[in-house]
């Protein structure tokens, strides 16, 4: 394991936190799209549909996940 | 300059100045806005690509939304350096100036709180994965041959399909005692739900990918104690990421 290397941050980590995080305000523009949700079944469908092999992303990861604290 | 105004995050006035060659979002250098004793940090950026029915395209187009997502990071980044930046969420677009300041004087009370809350403090990440492929590859090298009968078979099954679970629930409670040695060190947690492989091609299952509000002088103790999680067991791997903004903690309505 490599805690500490820095690298380019991933997208993945980035769209946790622009997409899930931060503070939600309802601009003047009305962005029903920027819950995460949504977004995320449409980058789904990107991905999807770009490869067809992969497996989809929003299947659940961990069984038993909610156990966790 | 006309155009639509993206905000990134608010703060309180900051006396340094941002880096001066921060592209922005669409190219646009980042602006202070002023207002109530508060900043918002603003992009001018086009009705073409940011009113509510081309961000909405935008939003499923992977290349755009990395290029958005990379420079409004950028922007927080820079703030980082120089105050504690409350961020906003991606795509919080305004009409005009006079709507961001509207927007400031309903939420003031809120954002200050906010600011208080998060004061010197940041956001480090934390994911733990299970290396599932592991003991896939240890039974093989184990393996019996060809099962002779209905009966071995079954057995085998069975014993394979116990390995998997004794792994993940070894990786479950390694990844809950991590969690719960964090979170009693850091002032918050959150849990974002577990990333998928084909978004952040990492390998093995991402099993805890949380994130911890730090003080910013306590962070290297906590980095230290993360490293030290790394020889625990094996087939888990643990990735630390951040500083961050504390994306995470900016909601108001998460109160401890």
């Amino acid at each position: 394991m490599t805690v500490i290397e820095r690298r380019e941050v991933a997208l993945v980590d980035l769209l946790d936190r622009l997409l899930a995080g931060g503070v939600v305000i309802t601009g003047d523009i009305t962005l029903r799209i920027a819950d995460v949700d949504l977004v995320r079944i449409d980058l789904n469908a990107l991905i999807s549909s770009v490869n067809a092999q992969v497996p989809s992303p929003f299947d659940p990861l961990v069984p038993s996940r909610k156990e966790l604290p | 300059m006309t155009g639509l105004r993206y905000v990134y995050a608010v703060c309180r006035p900051f006396g340094t100045p941002l880096q001066a060659q921060l592209a922005g979002v669409a190219g646009d250098p980042p602006r202070l806005l002023h207002h109530h004793g508060l900043v918002a940090v603003v992009s001018h950026v086009p009705e073409r690509d940011f009113a509510e029915e081309p961000l909405r395209r935008h939003l499923e187009d992977l290349e755009w939304l990395t290029g958005t997502v990379r420079a409004h990071q950028s922007v927080i980044d820079a703030l980082t350096v120089v105050t504690t930046p409350l961020p906003l969420r991606l795509g919080t677009v305004f009409r005009d100036d006079s709507g961001v300041r509207v927007m400031i004087e309903e939420r003031e009370e809120g954002f200050r709180r906010t600011l208080d809350r998060l004061q010197d403090r940041v956001e480090w990440g934390v994911k733990v994965y299970a290396e599932t492929a592991a003991p896939d590859r240890a039974e093989a090298a184990e393996a019996p041959a060809k099962p002779v009968s209905g009966r071995d078979y079954l057995r085998q099954r069975r014993q394979r399909v116990r390995s998997h679970e004794e792994l993940w629930q070894q990786a479950e409670a390694f990844a809950t005692r991590l969690h719960e040695t964090l979170s009693g060190y850091a002032e918050d947690a959150r849990l974002h739900a577990p990333q998928n492989p084909a978004l952040s091609g990492a390998s093995g299952q991402n099993i805890l990918n949380a994130a911890y509000l730090v003080p910013r002088a306590d962070s290297e103790e906590f980095v230290e104690m993360v490293d030290r999680t790394k020889d625990d067991i094996p087939g888990m791997r643990v990735e630390l990421t951040g500083p961050w903004a504390a994306y995470s903690f900016a909601g108001e309505e998460q109160q401890p």
